[in-house]
């Protein structure tokens, strides 16, 4: 199963005006990995997934993707919604959900890509119309049931408290049937029995929809519980590879989180 | 399940048809005098505009201030394809909105690129450059003096009530069904993050043109029923000032509010004439309620709600039953 590329960056570095706010970086993620990328603030995790998901576009440097026809592209230029068409999907670390819609279109507009009506249907409401409406509520209904968030779907997005509106904006990204998903600190702001639960629903998504994940969190026990591998970014550069054990020992890994002096304890 | 779309179709259909066929009656009864009806049609027309405006300010987000500029493209070009070209007045119409639509996709295409108070500077020279081109190409437009243009609209109030009401509610369905379709829904993500719509999928700039485009079909047809009515257009239709009428219409009633921006356009059209009666304090007291709004209901009188022809109806056939009911029990 881990043998297949799903997304391979070599290389990618990206400089804001004067300051090289990510620097040659590479890495492998294959077909059905859960990877950790973790980092002292400022190390430039979000600028890495910025680059992934098509907001900023690197420097230097290739990212090639697997679509979900397994066909290989360079996706270097490409927009954020392109990439989204292709199996990308994404969360962001401070929540960006559409507030003043509910729940179900916050769903329903991930699930856009995949309509058949025209404009002729739309304007009329055609029995097709009606069908396509049909399957995408119950297809959203489904998901949201996932994450026992399906009592809500009428509410407007913005009134759900804070641990359901980052699940809700896991399910937007499943919506859209990705083949990668990248998660920005989706624990930020649970309580531990909230970032247990999450860390059961991430290992069950992974399975259910056969993805490969990427996420940045501070949160180690979450990150070395469910992550088979895990990269650490430090001003901008990997530092270290590896198992969550091997990472544990790291000195480099060490010394970034707590000093030198920490390191040579 | 059939019966219930059914019926979720004929409540709105036949609160469309007495919007239509009642007041239709009354004027040619006379009941509703002439000038009534012309204030009652002339709102309708600012309710197409209204809509216009609030299809790109409510819905897509995007500050426009140039919608009467597209008005009177539609209006203009109204006349031209009439008198010159010799096209049936109802197909003009609608050639017309295609027109003011290829204008729309123009201009929109460089402008949509910006954000904010930079749209709103270029919209609002869009506006000022028809106006201009339109008072320089005197052999085609007239020039300053405008152009007259005499239809059946203009002599007939029964008439131009029916065809403008009527083209307000179908224009108002159409929209709401757009509004609630995929395309719709699109949009309204680019208004509400447009990053976040870009991660999911939605091509931000293809929808916040669509949303442009849309709204100047509107203003086309707007321009076009305008001068068929009025009969009469010139180029300070174009003008900056037109243009913030329609956009008070949109914030009084609420922002993305389709019910909203169509209530406080009638309103605003009837109160503008009924204060007539003050003779120049009319300008004090118009001012006055727009800041009133503004200070005590700053998100327009209805916000962003939408009313429900077939809730309404459930509702009030819930509180009639229960009338009854309690009356029966009272009986007892």
């Amino acid at each position: 199963m881990e043998n297949k590329l799903r997304l391979q960056a070599t290389g990618i570095s990206i400089v804001f005006g004067g300051l090289r706010a990510v620097s040659d970086f590479s890495c492998d993620l294959f077909d059905g990995e859960l990877v950790g990328l973790i980092g002292p603030n400022g190390a430039g995790k979000t600028t890495v997934f910025n680059m992934l998901s098509g907001i900023y576009t690197p420097t230097s440097g290739q990212i090639t993707f697997w679509d979900k026809d397994d066909k290989a592209c360079v996706i270097n230029k490409k927009s954020p919604s392109q990439l989204n068409r292709l199996g990308i999907a994404r969360t962001f670390q401070n929540i960006r959900l559409f507030g003043s819609l509910s729940v179900r279109d916050n769903v329903k507009i991930a699930l856009h890509q995949s309509r058949n009506v025209n404009f002729f249907d739309v304007l009329f409401r055609t029995p097709r119309f009606r069908l396509d409406e049909k399957s995408m509520n119950e297809k959203a209904e489904q998901l949201l049931s996932l994450f026992k968030i399906d009592n809500k779907s009428n509410e407007l997005a913005k009134n759900l408290p804070y641990g359901e509106q980052r699940k809700l904006e896991i399910v937007r990204a499943l919506a859209s049937n990705p083949r990668l998903l990248l998660l920005d600190e989706p624990a930020a702001g649970m309580n531990p029995q909230e970032t247990e639960d999450l860390m059961n629903l991430i290992a069950f998504i992974r399975k259910e929809f056969k993805l490969t994940i990427l996420l940045i969190e501070h949160d180690m026990r979450l990150v070395m519980g469910i992550c088979e591998k895990i990269m650490v970014l430090d001003y901008g550069k990997t530092i270290a590879v590896g198992k969550p054990d091997e990472i544990k020992t790291n000195p480099l890994v060490i010394k970034a989180y707590l000093g030198q002096e920490a390191a040579d304890a | 399940m059939k019966n219930k779309t059914f019926r979720n179709m004929l409540i709105p259909a036949i609160i469309a048809l007495i919007a239509i066929i009642v007041p239709t009656l009354l004027i040619k009864l006379a009941v509703i005098d002439e000038y009534t009806a012309q204030i009652i049609t002339l709102g309708g027309i600012n309710a197409i505009m209204a809509l216009s405006v609030n299809m790109i300010c409510g819905i897509t987000g995007q500050l426009s201030l140039g919608q009467a500029g597209f008005m009177a493209i539609g209006a203009y070009s109204t006349i031209l394809l009439t008198e010159s070209a010799h096209i049936p007045l109802p197909l003009a119409v609608i050639l017309a909105a295609i027109i003011t639509a290829i204008f729309g996709f123009i201009i929109g295409f460089p402008t949509l690129k910006l954000e904010g108070d930079y749209l709103a500077i270029v919209t609002l020279g869009f506006g000022e450059i028809i106006r201009v081109v339109l008072v320089n190409l005197k052999d085609i437009t007239g020039g300053p003096n405008g152009k007259q243009f005499n239809t059946i609209l203009t002599f007939d109030p029964t008439i131009a009530y029916v065809v403008i009401i009527g083209a307000l509610i179908t224009l108002i369905i159409f929209l709401q069904n757009f509004i609630r379709s995929t395309y719709g829904r699109a949009i309204l993500a680019v208004r509400e993050d447009e990053i976040a719509a870009n991660s999911a999928g939605v091509g931000v700039f293809k929808y916040k043109m669509l949303g442009f485009i849309v709204a100047s079909i509107v203003a086309g047809i707007g321009g076009a029923l305008y001068v068929c009515f009025i009969g009469f257009i010139k180029p300070d239709q174009a003008s900056f000032n037109k243009s913030i009428d329609y956009l008070i219409f949109v914030v009084l009633g609420g922002m993305g509010s389709t019910t909203g921006s169509v209530l406080a356009a009638f309103v605003l059209t009837y109160l503008q004439e009924f204060l007539r009666i003050l003779q120049d304090y009319r300008m004090l007291l118009y001012p006055v309620v727009l800041i009133l709004v503004m200070i005590f209901r700053p998100q327009g009188l209805l916000g962003t709600k939408e009313m429900n022809f077939v809730k309404t109806f459930d509702k009030l056939r819930g509180f009639i039953a229960k009338k009854i009911g309690g009356e029966k029990e009272d009986g007892k």
